[in-house]
């Protein structure tokens, strides 16, 4: 597309009365979301959503093969990422690929090259290849060691044992060297911040074991420990791929969702032309447009044009602002039906978001969470595991045994105690509770939060976008059927949000053809010389109709419609309550727990949803320092709060609570900010997380008082000096399997659990959870 | 006894073998789409 054919359509994206502002792409230059290969062929990135079945996968890619200059299109079905490829001398033709996806009937957006986790991926792969590194030597290990067990026992000559105990050598010590990487760099690290971590006791035992071993293998004595040392490896990496790969598909489907909510910004060059670019690429100065129904993607000030916006994201108000020439607007705001040009602002410091930013580094700041399970259970072991090591030493010492034996015992209680079943106790239970919640639609940010919120005694919700849906939707009344059914075809046509709540009361019939949408105003079209109008109700000349429906429905909004000359129909529009929002308030005032509202909107607006609820404490319009300032209020008061909350302005009340929870519609700030995110319309999401952490925090310390009793067991057995190399290889993957099938109870506890998950939507629309994996 | 220094030697190739090729397979890709691959096998393109 030339240059002129692109500042027309910036021309008509303003234009008043003209189709352009409804049709979904103007001309658009995609280069910044595209990289090239060595041999200059172009790749794209697209985040799908829908795909949900296998025969999904081969329709996409078949259907795209055929498009001109497209060499290869393939799907990964696990993180529901398509790579394009395009032959070298194409030109690559993005748009010709999102239509044919949307002609398939798959929604796709383009991925930013510069966001792709590729460290990530890179740390997955270099665990992978530490484990099979681990695997392959801890099994060619354990024959040559059993060999050696057995012939203890019969008739091995002191030749072959040796030789037996150098190639286990052979093996162990360059995997050891390899596999261990990770503990040996993370015990590193945390003796560089001061700490001791669990990776400093695993590396002692791993080193100390392969050294003595070696000791042991130069003197020709029975027993070498090299089998011990890389199990124990094989086994903690098992841990730390199973958390990585948790980690890692978490960040994916949540980078996908974030490309899904078109995370790009038009800018307006000089000429007039326009580009799409990342977010990230916007800098103060460039001109950006904003079509109506688009999110604002930066803070600025507005250049051109007039719209109302909807500020439920930022600040919770439901009320839309009107802005025109010179007024400043913050990212996250919804335009509503004007298009607006706007010059994105310099960071002043003084914006809003980094009002939230300041706000939110102080509250981390604040916040004294309590120590996580993992850190105590470090803190309590690594002194006492030492001690008990060195208390052997000096005994054996004392008990007149030489320094040889005395060392060997101290050792054999360093190698049994070395951290397996702990090491695995935690990261286990998280890993499985992670993945039980992941098929209920909550991602997890942070594996610890899981305790936090077995601790939660009190749980505030923010109001719009939290305990309300994020979009509006009609309220129930007796609308005229064939009136609604007109006003609904006619609403199809235009993107203001609340003309988006109406449309879905057309049922699939046709949009009224010819149909204008005037800016700031609404949509007109001519139907049988009868003229239509939808709008506002300056637009359809409905002020008094629209002022009684707002008296008798103050929480609501109205869209008025006309047809020629008759009376003009208002229709109130609100966001509705979540669904099972009341079930769950009342679920959790019956546990016990105390509900509060804490909201920016209006008053009347949060006391009609409080009444609803059966939600006695509420407040309203409440400013971001407020809300963090309620918080603290309460956790000084002992309270432990889950903060539940998706506007900008709670995101630092998200950082200081407790621990938090984030429906995926939420502003980017808060997603961050928040210790899970919870996909779907339902809010049973908040039950859910409140059980798994409990059921969590029950297997971890069952897990934890688990190893507690081995090393009981296992300490006076090898100070005692009979651990053999036998005995030690049972213990540790006895442990360890004990811990592990006992972590996985919390995936079968999900299974079985009653009445909560009974009314979590499992029926909801297919479009409630785009991302989830699904199964054919 | 000397049956062990070429029993153990190819024993140990063969695991060094199936190391590589599990390194190679996961250098190569093959585990970045793990869900996909159970349903593309039953694709006969």
């Amino acid at each position: 597309m030339c240059c002129t054919d692109m500042a027309l359509a910036y021309v008509e994206a303003h234009a008043s009365w003209s189709a352009a502002n409804t049709r979904p792409s103007l001309g658009r230059d995609y280069a910044a979301f595209l990289t090239r290969g060595p041999d200059g062929s172009a790749r794209a990135a697209f985040a799908v959503e829908d795909v949900r079945c296998a025969s999904c996968m081969s329709t996409i890619e078949r259907g795209l093969a055929g498009l001109p200059g497209v060499t290869a299109a393939r799907l990964n079905f696990s993180d529901r990422r398509l790579a394009v490829t395009w032959r070298p001398d194409a030109e690559p033709d993005v748009p010709a690929v999102l239509s044919a996806l949307d002609a398939l009937g798959f929604r796709a957006q383009l991925f930013d090259p510069g966001s792709r986790p590729d460290a990530e991926t890179a740390e997955t792969k270099r665990l992978i290849t530490a484990l099979a590194v681990a695997g392959f030597a801890s099994m060619n290990v354990m024959l040559l060691a059993i060999s050696v067990w057995a012939g203890t026992v019969s008739d091995m000559t002191p030749e072959n044992r040796d030789l037996f105990h150098w190639i286990q050598a052979l093996i162990a010590l360059p995997a050891a060297a390899y596999a261990g990487r990770p503990f040996y760099e993370g015990a590193f690290r945390g003796l560089r911040a001061g700490r001791v971590t669990m990776d400093f006791p695993i590396t002692l035992g791993i080193v100390l074991t392969l050294v003595m071993s070696v000791v042991e293998s130069l003197s020709g004595a029975t027993h070498a420990y090299f089998d011990g040392a890389v199990m124990l490896l094989f086994f903690l990496l098992i841990g730390r791929v199973l958390e990585q790969s948790m980690r890692r598909r978490t960040r994916m489907l949540a980078e996908n969702l974030a490309a899904l909510r078109s995370e790009g910004a038009t800018v307006v060059d000089a000429d007039g032309s326009l580009r799409d670019v990342p977010t990230s690429d916007l800098v103060p100065g460039l001109r950006i447009l904003i079509r109506p129904g688009e999110r604002i993607p930066a803070d600025g000030v507005v250049e051109r044009g007039m719209s109302d916006l909807d500020h439920s994201l930022v600040t919770g108000e439901t009320a839309a602002i009107a802005v025109r020439g010179g007024d400043t607007v913050f990212a996250g705001a919804l335009n509503g039906n004007g298009a607006l040009t706007v010059r994105v602002a310099a960071a002043s410091g003084s914006s809003l978001l980094d009002a939230v930013e300041a706000l939110m580094r102080r509250a981390l700041e604040a916040r004294s969470r309590t120590l996580v399970l993992a850190d105590r259970a470090t803190r309590l072991y690594v002194p006492l595991v030492h001690a008990a090591a060195a208390l052997t030493l000096a005994g054996w010492l004392a008990a007149g045994a030489g320094w040889h034996a005395a060392i060997l015992s101290a050792v054999a209680v360093l190698i049994v105690t070395c951290p397996c079943a702990l090491g695995l106790a935690i990261p286990a239970v998280q890993v499985v509770s992670a993945g039980s919640l992941f098929r209920d639609g909550v991602l997890l940010n942070d594996g610890t939060a899981l305790e936090r919120f077995a601790a939660i005694d009190t749980v505030v919700f923010d109001k719009t976008g939290t305990l309300t849906l994020p979009e509006p939707s009609l309220t129930d009344g007796d609308h005229p059927p064939g009136i609604l059914a007109l006003a609904a075809r006619l609403a199809l046509s235009s993107r203001h949000p609340m003309a988006a709540a109406l449309a879905k009361a057309a049922g699939g019939a046709e949009p009224v053809p010819d149909a204008q949408e005037a800016a700031g105003l609404g949509v007109r079209a001519l139907v049988d010389g009868v003229e239509l109008r939808l709008g506002s109700a300056r637009f359809c000349g409905a002020e008094a109709e629209a002022a009684a429906a707002l008296a008798e429905n103050p929480a609501a909004s109205v869209i008025c419609f006309r047809a020629g000359d008759a009376a003009p129909v208002v229709f109130p529009v609100h966001q509705a309550l979540r669904p099972e929002a009341a079930q769950v308030v009342e679920a959790l005032l019956a546990a016990d727990r105390r509900v509060l509202i804490l909201s920016g909107d209006r008053a009347p607006a949060v006391e009609a949803v409080a009444a609803r609820l059966g939600i006695a404490e509420w407040e309203a319009g409440l400013t971001p320092l407020e809300k963090i300032a309620r918080i603290e209020a309460l956790q000084r008061a002992g309270r432990r709060v889950l903060m539940v909350g998706d506007g900008l302005n709670d995101a630092p009340a998200l950082a200081a609570a407790h621990a938090s929870l984030s429906p995926v519609t939420a502003a980017h700030v808060s997603q961050a900010a928040a210790d899970a995110l919870f996909l779907g319309r339902s809010l049973t999401p908040v039950l859910s997380v409140l059980d798994a952490g409990a059921r969590a925090r029950r297997l971890m310390l069952q897990n934890l008082w688990f190893s507690a009793a081995y090393n009981l067991l296992a300490v006076p057995l090898a100070a005692a000096g009979w651990l053999t190399p036998l005995i030690a290889a049972l213990a540790m993957s006895g442990s360890s399997v004990i811990v592990t099938l006992n972590a996985l109870r919390a995936r079968v506890a999900t299974g079985a659990r009653p009445a909560p998950v009974a009314i979590a939507g499992r029926r909801a629309p297919p479009s409630a959870f785009p991302l989830l994996p699904g199964r054919p | 006894m000397n049956v062990l220094l070429l029993v153990i030697p190819i024993a140990l190739a063969l695991g060094t073998l199936g190391l590589v090729a599990c390194v190679w397979a996961l250098r190569s890709g093959q585990y970045d789409d793990i869900e996909g691959a159970e349903y593309r096998v039953l694709h006969d393109d």
